[in-house]
Parts: C-alpha cells; sequence; structure tokens
C-alpha cells in the first residue's frame, strides 16, 4: 500500500472529541501515522503477518493502520473507556475488526494482566510525559517487556538525549536509533525542518529488543 | 475480544496466585472471517496455553479442538484450519472474564474487556 493510499484510509478515523488532560491524551494525527508505519514496513517489514501490540492506543489509528499494511492480528490497549469505545467504532468503519482487538487496561499494570503477552512488534504515540511525570517511561518498560523484536514509538524531538540514556539503560547501548523526524502538526510537510520550532518535531524511535 | 487475547490475560487482583486463565461467561459470540496464514500460527504455536485455548474455545461453542496437541499437527491443513478459527475468528462480543480464584467478574462489552481494578484490589 502507497504512502498516500494509508494517509487517505487514516483520515477517515475519528479523533478525540475531548481529549482529557490527565491522560495526555492528543491524537496521532492521519499523516504521523501513516509516515511511520508506512517506515516501518518499508524499513523492517514489521508489521505484514505479525502480531502487533498498540500501547494506548486511543481511537485506533496506529492500530487500523497497521492492519492496513496487513499485520496478521493486532492489539489496541488503552486505559480509557470513551477512547476505546469511539476507536471500537474506527475499526467497524475501517472493516479490520477481524484483525483489530481492543482491551482496556492500565499501562502500569500490564505486567501483571498480561504476564504472557508478547508480540512481534509494539508500536506506539505515547504520552509526552510532561503532564504526568514519568508516563513515557512507563511505556517504554511496558512495550520492552512484551515486544520480542522491536518497539516503534514517537517521542519528541527536544527530549532526544534523555530517550537515548534511557534505552542505554534499559536496552543496552546500540538497541536504540532515531528513524526520522516528523512534523507532528503540519499535515503537508516531514523529514528534518531545522528552521520549525523543535516542539512540534517528534523522533521517530526503533527500540530493538531481540539479542541480535 | 478474541481467544488469542483470552490467552495472555490473567487476573491481577491483589493476593490471587492464579488468575490464569479466566473462565468465560459468553452472553453473545460472533465470528469474523480473518486471514488464513499458517505461517503465523506456527510462529505463534509455542506462546499459546493449549489448554486454556481449548477450554475457552469450548466455552464460547468451538469444540473441535484436540485435546492435546504436537509440533508435528502444525503440518496439517485440519488442524491448522481449527486453531485458527479458535484463536482468530471467533469473538466474545458480550460476556465477562471470571477469575477463576476468586470468581470476581471483568466485564466484556461491545467486545472490549476491562481489566482495571478497584481501589481496593490493587
Amino acid at each position: 500500500m502507497k504512502l498516500k493510499e494509508l494517509e487517505s484510509l487514516l483520515q477517515t478515523v475519528d479523533v478525540f472529541e475531548e481529549p482529557k488532560a490527565e491522560l495526555e491524551q492528543y491524537p496521532t494525527g492521519a499523516h504521523v501515522a501513516a509516515v511511520m508505519l508506512h517506515m516501518i514496513e518499508g524499513s523492517y517489514q514489521d508489521l505484514e503477518g505479525h502480531f502487533v501490540v498498540d500501547l494506548g492506543c486511543g481511537t485506533g489509528m496506529l492500530s487500523i493502520g497497521a492492519a492496513a499494511l496487513g499485520s496478521q492480528q493486532v492489539l489496541g490497549i488503552d486505559v480509557d473507556a470513551d477512547a476505546l469505545e469511539l476507536a471500537a467504532t474506527n475499526i467497524e468503519e475501517a472493516e479490520c475488526s477481524c484483525s483489530v482487538d481492543l482491551l482496556q487496561a492500565s499501562i502500569a499494570d500490564l505486567e501483571h494482566c498480561c504476564p504472557r503477552l508478547k508480540a512481534h512488534t509494539v508500536i506506539m504515540n505515547p504520552p509526552f510525559g510532561t503532564r504526568c511525570k514519568g508516563a513515557d517511561v512507563a511505556f517504554l518498560q511496558a512495550a520492552f517487556q512484551i515486544a520480542t523484536h522491536a518497539v516503534y514509538s514517537l517521542h519528541k524531538s527536544s527530549t532526544r538525549g534523555h530517550l537515548q540514556r534511557l534505552a542505554d539503560r534499559l536496552l543496552g547501548k546500540g538497541r536504540a536509533q532515531v528513524m526520522c523526524q516528523i512534523n507532528f502538526d503540519l499535515p503537508s510537510s516531514y523529514g528534518f525542518h531545522r528552521e520549525r520550532s523543535k516542539d512540534i518535531q517528534v523522533d521517530l524511535w526503533r527500540f530493538q529488543t531481540a539479542a541480535s | 475480544m478474541k481467544l488469542i487475547t483470552h490467552n495472555m490475560l490473567s487476573c491481577h487482583i491483589k493476593g490471587v496466585k492464579n488468575g490464569f486463565p479466566f473462565k468465560i461467561q459468553a452472553d453473545k459470540v460472533e465470528s469474523r472471517d480473518a486471514d488464513f496464514d499458517p505461517q503465523f500460527l506456527r510462529n505463534i504455536f509455542g506462546r499459546i496455553e493449549w489448554d486454556a485455548l481449548r477450554d475457552a474455545a469450548a466455552s464460547l461453542g468451538v469444540d473441535n479442538l484436540p485435546q492435546t496437541v504436537s509440533a508435528e499437527m502444525l503440518e496439517d491443513d485440519d488442524f491448522l484450519q481449527a486453531f485458527h478459527h479458535a484463536l482468530l475468528e471467533v469473538t466474545l462480543e458480550e460476556g465477562a472474564l471470571i477469575c477463576p480464584e476468586t470468581g470476581r467478574k471483568f466485564s466484556v462489552s461491545k467486545g472490549i474487556p476491562n481489566l482495571l481494578l478497584n481501589e481496593d484490589e490493587t
């Protein structure tokens, strides 16, 4: 599937009507999601035919995109019932309910309520951790437990150094890389736009969890 | 909720020792066609607790899974079809997951299990 096709499909996915500040909810736009997923599949083929987990799936943008790119089974997990209800509708409308399942659970609880959960790939657009301190770390720790091969995650470019140190500590050196920088706000542009203010640039990270 | 998901969930109420697998109260069961991918099934087979899958499938009305399994069966098309159907196609739309130790029910509504705990359970 071409990037443009994926992006137009994802433009039909409804996002949060009333984002909840305490959960640091903000929508993953169709453009960001399409660029992210297209690059993951194009570079590493970590979606098609695999079991994929989407942590903090919100209204299902990344889950639906992964299913569209051929993931055999996607499990979207979120703590928020309202987001999940909308996700279920989105999944139904995108006609991919045969390959996406949803679960309401707290990310911090996953090691207890899903101790057996293992997936080839974890994809996520986690809270940046600016309002809920440490939320980004909790998501990464959960993701590293679940993924048998790789974790793909979006983080503010301004936190690149922090993320690198965190990954070095949790995974060991050489297991984390920034695949690209994506403009979070402007739908028509992505790549390296140094002139833009840093806080609207996000990095697509790849964390390798399999022993190489 | 598909049974691949069920196979990975445990009751995590504080103090519970044997929270796996959840028993299932099935109020509404559906089936959706999923793409048949033998390689996916072979890859995931080692991660599936067979007894839990077989019993869960039976509680959703699917009772054609064999009692015991072996890796050789992954070359048998009839077995793969049955495994595929139970794992990825049958889905619980409405009902509950019941903790095998305490009997605590976690609702499944519109296909989504809610595993959030009350404050006094953590």
